[in-house]
């Protein structure tokens, strides 16, 4: 489903990502790891292709495509969906037009009315995107959109972050929702999700997990067993494997 | 019985004296060059006018069905040739010229040049002094009539002066909403429209005002508009400039008189070619607990030069609270806008005003997180500038809304 090769990112001149190789089959659930300022985000946006990440050298398949240098929207079309951590407020543009705009490829108005329902999103469809949500209905604004979107990889950055304990788990649900794990059909969706605290690992039955360090993927494992050794280590082994 | 010579005397004088007198602001007009006069017949119905017209009027949010409309009123350069109530309405509101209106009624007088000062400019004087109709309309008391009524003012022919004067009166306990079109049926029409605008709402009266203004290259528009609210009454105002314009200036007043009186404007301006647009609103609280707002969305594209002024002005011993909000986008590295919010107290010391002006790009990040979900670059733009912009303003009609987000898309790609 997606294959990166040797991959070199820069952002404004900084140097961040310094050669990632990557891939994953589709239906997978992959986790990254890292410390603050490792390239996870970096990683991701790159993915998502947000052109303020610019990439100097090496190439990203997606689908069998080589994407490496199609824009953003582009990749949004060709199947790519992304949940930000930090989504930006758009005053103007409520989040009733913005599911509106993105079921114009002729979603079920029923399917989408009974998301925003199970999403508790039903008073916020007037209000501008983000504007003055908090953490928790950002999440699952995000993961609204992504629903009604259906792209068939999904990029999650921080899921948890910012969510309260009884939000975690309805954040978690959704994930499995749009990832089609609530159904025994729907095999071919994939998600990538960075996770600082794995907290989501409780509801979400992640594959692999790796650590972002420097730049690069040091560390490939269980995410069950990578996430404890970082919380009994911390990051400070990553950079002998390095 | 018609309002008195003597008042209608004493108006010609003051107005005499004021005829070659420069407007504050806004660039001086040579009204000399606008002297044709067109008499025009009566009109069955809105759909028989002809067609570049009924193409105007409709672009205007003109309904010519007349279908959930509580009455129409049409003016074609210098003749009012339909005005019509609807029959569900009747006893509940009545809608005529003002020309009509002041020989029928005496009382007029209380209201005739009452606000706006007849000797403010040359374009008050050659509106009194060469009135060509405008519209009167009055809802009686503790009526509601479900529907706007609509009127349109319209010029077809070049080198009009189309000089109208508007009274509507809200009675008390009343509310009205309307919504004016103004506009050409010529693209290419050279004229000015000057709009005389005296508005009273009664002792817990509201009216809610909607007027789109469609004019064009060689067209000068100098409207001049005074809102007087009692106690408990409510003003709203939903003024939208969206295609281009020789030069306009207005700065409209909501004079809240009565305590509990409230005023609220929303302006949307979209400033194209080479459009010399200076528009505005005044709020002045003289009343107890009064409340006002303006809010205003202004982009400056193309050549255009925008003015966005607001003025809130307290003058009640008491509580007042009122906020202006103005923003605006520059679209073109060609145009102007200057954003002029002014607070004003005069010995109000229980005065609460504020304000927030901003002139600032479309962010980057907002149009890259509307693709991100697949939306193209110019979509996204579009979407957030309407956004941004605040049409949804009640019977605007669809089209007209899907021909601004078309205009933006061309001249937003300049923008980023």
């Amino acid at each position: 489903m997606l294959k990166i090769e040797d991959l070199w990112v820069s952002i404004d001149g900084r140097q961040v990502l310094q050669g990632v190789n990557f891939s994953m089959d589709y239906g997978e659930i992959n986790v990254l790891f890292g410390p603050n300022g490792a390239g996870k985000t970096t990683f991701m946006m790159t993915l998502m292709g947000f052109p303020r990440y610019n990439i100097d050298k090496g190439k990203i398949y997606f689908k069998g495509v080589d994407i490496t240098n199609q824009g953003l929207h582009e990749r949004a079309q060709l199947g790519l969906g992304i949940s930000f951590q930090r989504p930006p407020t758009v005053r103007g543009v409520t989040l009733q037009k913005m599911i509106d705009i993105i079921a114009n490829n002729g979603s079920d108005d029923a399917a989408i009315t009974e998301k925003i329902e199970q999403l508790n999103l039903s008073g916020h469809l007037q209000r501008g995107l983000n504007d003055g949500f908090s953490g928790g209905e950002m999440k699952r604004s995000e993961l609204l959109q992504l629903m009604v979107q259906s792209p068939e990889l999904v990029l999650i950055d921080e899921p948890e972050s910012g969510v309260d304990m009884e939000n975690i788990s309805l954040v978690g649900n959704a994930i499995n929702a749009l990832l089609g794990k609530d159904k025994v059909k729907d095999p071919k969706r994939g998600a990538i999700i960075i996770t600082h605290t794995g907290y989501i690992l409780d509801f979400v039955n992640a594959d692999k997990g790796y650590i972002v360090f420097d730049g690069v993927l040091v560390c490939r494992g269980n995410p069950r067993d990578i996430l404890s050794e970082i919380k009994g280590h911390g990051y400070r082994r990553c950079a002998e494997c390095r | 019985m018609p309002v008195r010579e003597s008042y209608l005397l004493e108006i010609r004088e003051k107005a005499e004296n004021a005829k070659d007198k420069k407007a504050a602001i806004g660039p001086d007009i040579d009204l000399s060059r606008y002297t044709q006069h067109i008499e025009r017949g009566k009109i069955e119905s809105l759909e028989s006018l002809a067609m570049q017209a009924k193409e105007a009027a409709i672009m205007t949010g003109i309904s010519l069905e007349e279908e959930q409309r509580a009455g129409s009123f049409l003016q074609v350069d210098q003749s009012v040739v339909y005005e019509s109530l609807n029959k569900a309405y009747e006893g509940q509101l009545e809608i005529m010229s003002t020309t009509d209106a002041l020989t029928r009624y005496d009382w007029l007088e209380e209201y005739f040049w009452k606000s706006v000062p007849v000797d403010q400019d040359k374009y008050t004087a050659q509106a009194a002094l060469n009135m060509t109709h405008g519209y009167f309309i009055r809802v009686f008391p503790h009526q509601k009539p479900e529907y706007p009524v609509q009127s349109c003012l319209l010029v077809a022919e070049n080198y009009i002066s189309q000089n109208v004067h508007n009274i509507i009166v809200v009675e008390e306990g009343a509310e009205l909403q309307v919504i004016t079109g103004c506009t050409l049926s010529k693209n290419d029409a050279e004229g000015i429209h000057l709009g005389i605008s005296e508005f009273y709402v009664k002792k817990g009266g509201k009216l809610f005002f909607t007027m789109i203004h469609n004019w064009a290259d060689n067209f000068h528009v100098r409207p001049r508009t005074w809102v007087v609210v009692e106690e408990d009454g409510a003003f709203v105002s939903n003024y939208v400039l969206l295609k281009p314009v020789k030069s306009i200036q207005a700065f409209p007043v909501a004079h809240l008189k009565g305590d509990r009186a409230s005023a609220k404007f929303n302006t949307v301006v979209y400033g194209l070619k080479d459009s010399y647009i200076d528009l505005g609103s005044r709020i002045i609280l003289e009343g107890k607990e009064t409340r006002g707002e303006s809010i205003a969305r202004t982009i400056a594209a193309d050549e255009s030069v925008i003015y966005s002024r607001g003025d809130l002005i307290a003058k009640t011993k008491d509580h007042c609270v009122a906020h202006l909000d103005c923003r605006g986008i520059v679209f073109s590295p060609k145009a102007d806008i200057y954003a002029i919010p002014q607070l004003i107290s005069h010995g109000a010391l229980k005065a609460e005003l504020s304000h927030e002006a901003s002139i600032g790009p479309i962010a980057e990040e907002q149009v890259e997180y509307l693709m991100s979900r697949g939306i193209s670059k110019e979509d996204a733009i579009s979407v957030i500038t309407s956004g941004f912009l605040n049409l949804d303003i009640p019977y605007i009609p669809e089209f007209l809304d899907k021909n601004i987000k078309e205009v933006i898309q061309v001249t937003s790609r300049e923008a980023l």
